[in-house]
């Protein structure tokens, strides 16, 4: 660097300089996708990759692309992994498919920590401070109670091999309320920040009126190249949404960006090194159209499947045609069709009667018509639901499933979480349940939320899983395939990593009348009060005999004498 | 019988009243008691008058030709110099002590014509906060004819004998005209009267002749254990401009040096970030006689709350934050000029904003050439930029570069930035502003703790303030004795005790029900129970005197 400096220094004017090859990248890309139901899934992906080490010992550290605030958490932290999302809304499986990057209703944030980290628990606690902090969200509530280290669910996704799960940190608060104050310091951390490029789009107004919203940011070490010689950072900030076709599309098939996002596209981040926006047509065009109509088209394999898109260039001038606007529109033609089933789905909820004990259900569907697959199922529940873990049952098509691996951390009382893991083998078309039973515990007065009528959440459950391809499973092959390449699958298309959340859960706990402390302290005083009253005037009074007054009746009878003149009694 | 029924009443009455008031009243006390851990309140009371005392050793060297030799002899050892001064009610003493050394080997170093002399050598090695000044004759061509004082670089001045001071003169007469310049010289190296009472704004209220001074003691960051520098290159226009700084070449050339310099005084850390599409909050003026954009000094004060939103505040530490700002004009409104109050352009085309950091607006208009193809590539000169934010750095830490008095000549720094003296003045001010501000603390918290009665006081509290106390006492006892390296470092410790306990969670008010709701809940018990036996007693009394009036 010096030497650049003392370069530098030498040669006049400036411009001529051969300038130096940033360390640092920044990609966007918007992914939309026409659900079968009507309603639009937009999905934004903001990716900033930095060549350099945050845990070399030097203090000074410059920032370019990558946002400063995050720099200095990941070094002070000494973090290695950090993924935290926000969303609101659920995201329906069966109506939607799989989401490209899957997140639980409310926060979540999962960390993995360097492995020189001593004291682990102590930095959780102060790094979910800070990020409270810079997202302005309340993960300042993330403690011991609902902290779990899940033995095998959550491995790290960039490189590096420790997979100690001493350093993992995984946490979810299913009440999390997601809005606009979320939004802003998410979007600050863009490098060009709503000013330019695809973040035009993300007004509030239009992103927090939809079915479903998540944003998330995603931090990991990965290899520079093949041979990963050099490492960088990657930031990865997502944001996926899906508006409704009732509510934000009045009913009509047809979408624009304009009526998604009430903004159009007019340039590119010009420091991002690619722009892209991709529209899946992977039923077009017997189902939709586009317009404008673009001739780049790209094929992926997402989630197992071989989809086709559309893409638009945006770094390209051309593709904002002589109005100098990208305005994308999408109009479905017929509403016929099927959806790909997805092939993994769980759904959970509370059973029971009573506010004593309860029990939990938790189903998950294999739709794979031949074929069983293994997931491994996550649940972290709160302390005050005491699980009775003998009831734990596994069921799959009437007949006890034995899972092949249980990790069980029973709960502390005010401490910490229980944790329960399972590694369950799903059979092919099936539906797979697992029950467990529980007692729901009494919270001392000041352990009760602001609205404890309400209900207490539970988080979802998490559901790991590697699925077989839907490619794959396509046997008889209509697409023209060579008939060579279509006997064996091959092997990367052969399974694919998916993640699905279930439901929180609502559960009702015993709920005191909240006046209740004082009413007890005024009913006991009364009580004392009275009994001492008594004593008091036994003690002190000073009894004497009286002549007895005449009874009632006497006395009326003496007021009728009276009036009759008759002398009284 | 009837009488010792009334007289048994009354007995019983009386003996439940007893059993009241001796069991009853000290249960109740001791069950509800807070527990409050002992805090050392008469030592706060004593360190809430701030009684101070600085004292700076000062060895002042007689050259050959300044005393005659059997005047040197007569030389006292040591001699103390009082001044008190009292500052709003707060008593400071500036103590001077004289330490006078006879010497005639300076010869061979006064021989060398070489203005800058006493550096280098080992006899200007003093401790920090002691001074050496050395008097030469006034023949002496050592310095320049008008030069009576030189102040170098590390903690050394040359003292001129004024010429009313031949050789000749008594020894008395020679100290008697010495003492006043002496302590001139030590106003400008170590502390003078306006030093101290902006290091104690907190505490002193100022009185409005002094406005100058109170715009100097407000630029400056207040006294913190350490501090957060960030450099940022905003950017608004990357579509037309591609920047490149050195900011970690820059920042090791210049920046660093004075930190390592600065180190005893706080702590430092530095890091920087480039922000794209961030506007200035107020827009620049067209001047269509220089064919610039001008920003009138008037409107300077809006331009840094937009901005402010963008930089992001320092989320791995709680310290203050420097921040630098270089601002590179969009291309369309460039080039962009600051003006000054009487609308002449302001040479480095920079300003800064007291507590908060500074601005540069950097003109990249020269770079287009004749026929610009945007974006264009330009390499940020470093040392222009570098030269202004050290000088804005230098202010906003306290380093104040006051006019000297006539007839001084202070050494430039070198290439660290600053003088050993400059840092001891810094040492000094920010020694008495931080047990200034660890009294404070700690006296409105034990008032806070007086006022309050219901609220716990935990024993690491306690141990807090006693270290606070411990640590200001000796740090006061430090400046007395002239150690300033100590009583800096004692004054920060005092300061982080102090605001440990100040701020500590479990010293809530809130967390503790007020008087009223408590005894709104005692009243059910209290009522019933107090009335019976208030009454019977008042029954008892009032018969008493009926029976003794009979």
């Amino acid at each position: 660097m010096s030497k650049y400096a003392a370069a530098q220094k030498q040669a006049e004017p400036a411009v001529l300089q051969p300038t130096p090859q940033p360390k640092d990248d920044f990609q966007e890309e918007l992914v939309v996708r026409p659900l079968h139901s009507g309603d639009i899934y937009a999905s934004f992906q903001f990716r900033t990759l930095w060549e350099t080490d945050f845990m070399r010992g030097n203090k000074v550290s410059h920032y370019r692309l990558f946002p400063k605030s995050l720099g200095q958490v990941i070094s002070k932290f000494s973090v290695r992994e950090l993924h935290i999302s926000f969303t609101q809304g659920y995201w329906r499986t069966m109506q939607w498919g799989q989401p490209y990057l899957p997140s639980p209703p409310g926060a979540e944030l999962w960390v993995w920590f360097q492995d020189s980290v001593t004291d682990v628990d102590a930095t959780w606690k102060e790094l979910t401070n800070v990020l409270s902090g810079i997202f302005c969200a309340s993960l300042n509530f993330i403690d011991s109670t609902n902290t779990v280290q899940p033995s095998a669910s959550f491995k790290p996704l960039g490189i590096g091999n420790v997979t100690d799960h001493r350093f993992l940190r995984y946490a979810t608060l299913p009440r999390e309320i997601v809005c606009t104050e979320n939004l802003t310091p998410w979007k600050k951390l863009l490098p060009c920040g709503s000013k330019a490029g695809l973040a035009v789009l993300l007004k509030s107004e239009k992103l927090f009126h939809s079915s479903f919203h998540s944003q998330a940011v995603h931090i990991r070490p990965v290899c520079q190249d093949w041979q990963c010689k050099t490492t960088s950072w990657e930031l990865r900030q997502t944001l996926n949404v899906v508006f409704d076709l009732h509510n934000s599309g009045q009913g009509k098939r047809e979408w624009s960006l304009f009526k998604m996002f009430s903004r159009t596209l007019t340039e590119a981040c010009p420091l991002a090194s690619s722009s892209k926006i991709y529209i899946d047509i992977t039923d077009n065009p017997e189902q939709f159209e586009l317009s404008p109509a673009t001739s780049l088209l790209s094929q992926a394999m997402v989630l197992g499947d071989r989809r086709t898109f559309s893409v638009y260039d945006l770094t390209q001038q051309d593709t904002f045609g002589s109005v100098r606007s990208l305005n994308l529109l999408i109009r479905w033609k017929s509403t016929e069709g099927d959806m790909l089933r997805p092939l993994l789905h769980a759904e959970r909820y509370v059973a029971g009667y009573g506010l004593q004990t309860g029990e939990i259900h938790t189903l998950m569907y294999n739709h794979h018509p031949y074929r069983s697959f293994p997931v491994l199922l996550l649940d972290s529940v709160p302390w005050y639901l005491r699980l009775y873990i003998h009831t734990l049952t596994v069921t799959s098509k009437g007949k006890d499933n034995k899972p092949s691996y249980i990790h069980y951390q029973p709960s502390k009382d005010r401490v910490r979480p229980h944790l329960l893991e399972m590694l369950v083998q799903l059979p092919p078309n099936s539906v797979t349940e697992v029950t467990v039973q529980f007692e729901r515990a009494l919270l001392k007065w000041t352990e009760y939320t602001p609205d404890p009528n309400h209900g207490f959440y539970v988080g979802s459950s998490v559901i790991s899983s590697l699925v077989p391809s839907t490619v794959a499973m396509d046997t008889n092959s209509t697409r023209e395939r060579p008939l060579f390449s279509s006997f064996f699958p091959c092997k990367e298309e052969s399974s694919y990593f998916v993640r699905v959340y279930t439901e929180p859960l609502l559960v009702n706990l015993p709920t005191p009348d909240f006046s209740m402390p004082y009413n007890v302290i005024c009913l006991t005083c009364t009580v004392v009060a009275v009994g001492y009253g008594s004593l008091y005037n036994l003690l002190t009074r000073s009894f004497q005999i009286e002549e007895p007054s005449p009874g009632l009746a006497k006395r009326i009878a003496n007021v009728i004498r009276k009036m009759r003149g008759v002398p009284p009694l | 019988m009837f009488l010792s029924e009334r007289r048994r009443g009354q007995l019983a009455a009386l003996s439940i009243a007893a059993v009241v008031i001796i069991v009853g009243v000290p249960l109740w006390w001791r069950t509800t008691e807070t527990y409050r851990a002992w805090l050392p309140v008469s030592q706060i009371k004593e360190l809430a008058k701030l009684q101070l005392q600085l004292s700076a050793d000062v060895e002042v060297v007689f050259a050959r030709g300044t005393v005659t030799p059997e005047q040197q002899k007569k030389v006292p050892l040591t001699q103390t110099q009082e001044e008190e001064r009292a500052i709003d009610g707060d008593l400071i003493i500036l103590f001077l002590i004289l330490l006078i050394r006879n010497t005639k080997l300076e010869s061979k170093f006064f021989s060398c014509h070489v203005l800058f002399l006493p550096e280098d050598t080992a006899l200007s090695e003093s401790p920090c906060g002691s001074l050496v000044v050395y008097v030469i004759p006034e023949s002496s061509s050592l310095l320049p004819e008008d030069v009576n004082v030189y102040i170098g670089q590390r903690r050394t001045a040359l003292l001129r004998i004024g010429p009313q001071m031949r050789v000749g003169k008594t020894l008395e007469q020679l100290l008697a005209h010495l003492e006043p310049r002496i302590k001139q010289v030590l106003q400008v190296m170590s502390f003078s009267h306006n030093d101290i009472t902006a290091a104690l704004s907190d505490r002193v209220r100022f009185s409005p002749d002094n406005k100058e001074s109170i715009a100097d003691s407000m630029r400056a960051f207040k006294s913190s254990p350490g501090y957060e520098i960030t450099f940022s290159l905003l950017n608004p226009d990357p579509k037309s401009h591609r920047l490149h700084w050195d900011i970690e070449g820059a920042v090791q050339t210049y920046i660093q040096p004075l930190l390592t310099k600065l180190s005893p005084v706080a702590n430092f850390s530095i890091d920087s970030q480039t922000l794209y599409y961030t506007m200035l909050g107020v827009n620049p003026r067209f001047d269509t006689s220089r064919s610039a954009y001008t920003l009138n000094a008037d409107s300077l004060a809006h331009v840094i709350n937009p901005v402010e939103a963008r930089l992001g505040s320092n989320a791995a530490s709680s310290n203050p934050v420097l921040n630098f700002l270089l601002y590179v004009p969009d291309a369309q409104h460039s080039p962009l000029y600051i003006q000054g109050r009487k609308k002449q352009e302001v040479p480095s085309n920079a300003f800064h904003s007291p507590r908060w950091g500074g601005i540069m607006v950097y003109n990249v208009n020269g770079f287009y050439g004749s026929e610009p193809e945007f974006p264009v590539d330009i390499n940020i000169d470093m040392a222009k930029v570098m030269g202004v934010f050290l000088a804005q750095l230098r202010l906003l830490l306290g380093v104040q570069s006051s006019t000297p008095p006539p007839g001084f000549l202070v050494a430039r720094c070198g290439s660290t930035g600053l003088a050993d003296w400059e840092l001891d003045r810094l040492m000094w001010s920010r020694s008495v502003e931080n047990v200034a501000t660890a009294t404070t603390t700690i006296t409105s918290l034990a008032q806070l703790l007086d006022q309050i009665g219901n609220i716990v006081i935990n024993d690491n509290i306690a141990q807090q303030v006693s270290s606070a106390v411990t640590s200001l006492q000796l740090a006061v006892a430090e400046l007395e004795a002239g150690n300033l390296g100590f009583a800096l470092q004692y004054s920060k410790e005092a300061i982080l005790a102090s605001e440990k306990a100040f701020f500590d969670p479990s010293l809530l008010h809130l967390l503790y029900f007020p008087d009223d709701q408590k005894f709104a809940i005692y009243i059910p018990l209290f009522l019933p129970m107090c009335v019976p036996i208030l009454l019977s007693l008042l029954k008892i009394v009032s018969e008493a005197r009926q029976r003794l009036e009979c």
